[in-house]
């Protein structure tokens, strides 16, 4: 595996630490709370949904089974697994997971039809919570988002704002993960925070 | 604008989808075979129906799946979805 030092996040050039020590004096009353998530694993993972040897056997190494039903997720003790179509997923895990998960997927599912591969540099994530974060997302977002067709425990992909972006509801506040590929990171953090300024907006610390 | 009901994740808004033209043409098992004026039929010639249409769309911001349509082309009226390797409802067939 090549070396990792000197990595830097898809932000890095914004000085995002520097600005949240700024605003977090105003985190409490803001309306929207945005901050980089940076290095989570991520695996796109592919295989059968009809195969029960498939789903057991990724079950057994990350805990979680791939959801087979569309737009949903599968979460447990940091490890989520989210829907992309009927036959693949994006598995996250935390920093440095990677290398031992893709080695005992490739192990336990050894013979079948399937596919492992790690995808963590293709995309950032952006966190975006706060009592007014669903309005800031449906200035850009055509996706419905009102509660009695998207929650908690849900994901999508859609397009904000011209940039294709994975949309995960975490909790009902509402707070989401939007995984936006790393080239159009800036371009998605810029759009949010002049989406998010009429609804006060803070800048949070991963 | 309209809105499309993709097989797997629902309606959404037609900016997600991209357009495969017409749906179910068959390539000929032996394209050798073919002159060049049937194959110039299959690659090119296109029923260009007035009314219910079966043709491909693909759901590229979404989950990336094709699938088939059944659309007028008159009113843009969806009348029906179906996945690849489905059969066609018996909207698509009419005026056959």
């Amino acid at each position: 595996m090549a070396e990792q030092h000197g990595r830097q996040s898809a932000l890095a050039g914004l000085g995002l630490d520097a600005q949240a020590r700024i605003s977090t004096r105003g985190a409490g009353e803001a309306g929207v709370r945005l901050g980089e998530r940076p290095w989570r694993a991520q695996l796109a993972l592919r295989g059968d949904p009809e195969s029960e040897a498939f789903l057991t056997g990724v079950e057994s190494v990350l805990g979680v089974a791939p959801p087979t039903a569309p737009l949903t997720v599968s979460s447990r003790r940091g490890v989520a697994c989210l829907w992309l179509g009927p036959d693949e997923w994006l598995v996250t895990l935390p920093d440095r997971r990677e290398p031992r998960a893709i080695a005992r997927l490739e192990e336990r599912l050894a013979g079948l039809h399937f596919a492992v591969n790690d995808v963590s540099h293709a995309r950032t994530v952006l966190g975006l919570a706060g009592p007014r974060a669903r309005e800031v997302l449906m200035k850009g977002c055509a996706l419905d988002l009102h509660p009695r067709s998207f929650g908690p425990g849900r994901c999508a992909q859609s397009s904000l704002a011209r940039c294709h972006v994975l949309l995960h509801q975490l909790d009902a506040e509402p707070a989401y993960d939007l995984y936006v590929h790393r080239s159009f990171a800036e371009y998605a953090w810029r759009w949010l925070c002049d989406a998010a300024a009429e609804h006060g907006l803070a800048i949070v610390a991963d | 604008m309209l809105l499309i009901e993709c097989p797997w994740c629902g309606p959404r808004d037609e900016q997600e989808f991209g357009y495969g033209g017409e749906a179910h043409i068959v390539r000929p098992a032996d394209p050798h075979a073919l002159d060049d004026a049937a194959w110039g039929e299959y690659l090119f010639m296109r029923t260009n129906r007035k009314g219910a249409h079966r043709e491909r769309w693909v759901h590229s911001e979404g989950c990336r799946r094709w699938f088939n349509v059944v659309r007028d082309t008159v009113s843009h009226e969806i009348l029906a979805v179906y996945r690849v390797g489905e059969a066609p409802p018996a909207a698509g067939r009419r005026g056959e």
